[in-house]
């Protein structure tokens, strides 16, 4: 065999592992039977179940309320960062910078400790922020930002600086100057990183786990302790719509960035 | 341009993010490094004075000898974080090759971007599916008329979760390199009698290094401290650092020691990254996004 022939064989050997749990998911939520792994027969029951059962839909909820108003944080604040970041000289950027990468770099569960101890501090201090809701979106927000504007902020370096120069000496003043160049220049990568930091939401698991408090359950929250008490069927057929979601949704952003 | 800008033009744009990092990030950080030197008071809060004494327990420094209970938990962490990495670089790194020299890229492409953005728990939950007791494998195996095999509960399906869960963080970095090499170097190092080996070496290898040292960070960090991978596919009897610092975090409600435990975890980390920023610099730093 060449090496190609080699490579391929390895490179559809890592294909099957990458997608070998994902069949079995996908595979069981059409199951008939509820226990174990035997086939018994096709059935969309699962599925029903799942849309019935009103019982996960506060959680579905808690989820989206999450993600949307902490990315429509994150991104306002990174975006700000990156640009402030892209264009001005100051003593404490080191610092700064230092600071965005904490959370990126920093294992999640000391995050998520360090954050219910602020809170902790903060609600025998103020008797304010209980856990809850909020919390869970001040914690999202905290590594959605670095995010944020580290990719706005790579997006900002890849532009030419003369056409800000250009709108400067045209007269184009600061905030004209920002809405008429800058911003629909790098507007494709605030929704990169808007889009980056919506799904880092939905899928987070381990910030959630410690900053949520009674009643701000979040999908994944009820997948972790479904899968500590035991599974049932409906949880496959919620996985596989899940991973359904996030396919059309890969394939949706690849199609528009083709495009371009 | 050198000049530092006047602080009235930093407001608006550095003001509000700068603010919400430091309340939300360095001051809990901070709180953290703190609250290793308090001890639990009897209400389940903390109280002074200031004492080592978490870390003399965690590192087990007792008046007869080390106690390395926790020392032997932090080593196990550090063993899984080393094996994990070694194991994506193994598997993933021809892998990236393999992607570049494809002519459908776009679509493996996002055959390993898919199941990274699948829920982090439903593929964890997965290999319990396949390694249960009546699980896939096992359902295999019978086929083939062979034993069953017992991995859930297991450090092996922990080790295999991890791998699994990690190898696309190793992949997609190594990959945006290995698609950047200049091969005409690859060429000259021929022409000039290098073998196949050895053109690689010289040639090749050094262009991947960005993008596999900030795969292996992104592989070792998240995989020396992960808990829910050993709560799951271990069942509660596979005991990281993480899960230490979860289970002082919430049922044993010792918040001073979880900090200790948090705060090694953290120093472990950090010394990790710092050897690398020296490494790297910022546009290094931009590489692990």
């Amino acid at each position: 065999m060449t090496g190609r022939r080699w490579l391929t064989l390895h490179g559809v050997l890592v294909l099957l592992f990458l997608y070998l749990p994902i069949a079995v998911i996908v595979v069981l939520s059409f199951n008939e039977s509820k226990y174990g792994v035997a086939w018994h027969g096709f059935t969309l029951k699962w599925y029903r179940q799942l849309l019935e059962h009103t019982r996960i839909h506060p959680y579905v909820w808690n989820s989206l309320i999450v993600a949307t108003v902490s990315t429509f944080l994150s991104t306002v604040l990174g975006t700000l960062l990156a640009l402030g970041l892209a264009r001005y000289r100051f003593p404490w950027r080191g610092g700064l910078l230092f600071l965005l990468y904490i959370p990126v770099v920093i294992p999640d569960v000391v995050m998520g400790v360090s954050l219910l101890l602020f809170f902790a501090w903060v609600q025998r201090a103020f008797d304010a922020l209980h856990l809850g809701l909020t919390t869970v979106i001040l914690g999202h927000v905290s590594f959605q930002i670095a995010y944020v504007t580290l990719v706005v902020k790579s997006r900002l370096a890849g532009l030419d600086p003369s056409l800000d120069e250009a709108a400067a000496d045209l007269g184009a003043a600061g905030w004209t100057r920002f809405w008429k160049v800058t911003f629909p220049l790098i507007a494709p990568g605030i929704a990169a990183a808007a889009l980056l930091a919506f799904t880092l939401s939905l899928d987070d698991f381990v910030i959630t786990f410690f900053t949520a408090g009674p009643g701000a359950t979040t999908l994944p929250i009820y997948i972790f302790s479904s899968v500590k008490r035991g599974v049932t069927p409906e949880i496959h057929a919620l996985s596989t719509l899940m991973i359904l979601v996030t396919t059309l949704a890969l394939i949706a952003v690849q199609r528009v960035q083709a495009r371009r | 341009m050198n000049k530092p800008t006047r602080w009235t033009r930093l407001l608006p744009t550095l003001g509000p993010g700068t603010v919400w990092l430091l309340v939300f990030t360095l001051v809990p950080t901070l709180l953290i490094f703190y609250t290793s030197f308090l001890q639990r008071d009897p209400h389940g809060w903390l109280s002074g004075p200031l004492t080592l004494e978490n870390y003399r327990r965690f590192f087990g420094i007792g008046p007869d000898g080390i106690d390395p209970l926790y020392l032997e938990i932090l080593g196990r962490s550090l063993l899984l974080g080393l094996v994990t990495t070694v194991a994506t670089v193994v598997i993933g790194f021809p892998f990236a090759f393999f992607i570049a020299g494809s002519p459908r890229k776009n679509l493996l492409l996002l055959l390993v971007v898919l199941p990274f953005w699948t829920n982090f728990l439903i593929r964890v939950y997965a290999w319990i599916v396949i390694f249960q007791r009546k699980g896939v494998l096992n359902a295999l195996l019978g086929h083939f008329g062979l034993d069953p095999v017992l991995l859930y509960p297991s450090w092996t399906a922990v080790y295999v979760g991890t791998i699994y869960t990690y190898l696309p963080f190793l992949i997609l970095p190594l990959y945006a390199s290995v698609e950047k090499i200049d091969w005409t170097l690859l060429e000259a190092a021929h022409d000039l009698g290098a073998g196949r080996l050895r053109g690689f070496w010289h040639a090749v290898f050094p262009q991947t290094l960005p993008g596999l040292i900030a795969g292996v960070l992104l592989v070792f960090i998240p995989a020396v401290g992960t808990f829910v991978i050993s709560d799951l596919l271990g069942a509660g009897k596979a005991i990281l650092v993480g899960n230490v610092i979860q289970q002082q975090f919430g049922a044993s409600r010792d918040w001073a020691f979880g900090s200790a435990a948090a705060f090694v975890l953290m120093a472990v980390v950090l010394t990790g990254l710092w050897l690398y920023a020296r490494w790297a610099g910022e546009r290094g730093m931009e590489e692990l996004v």
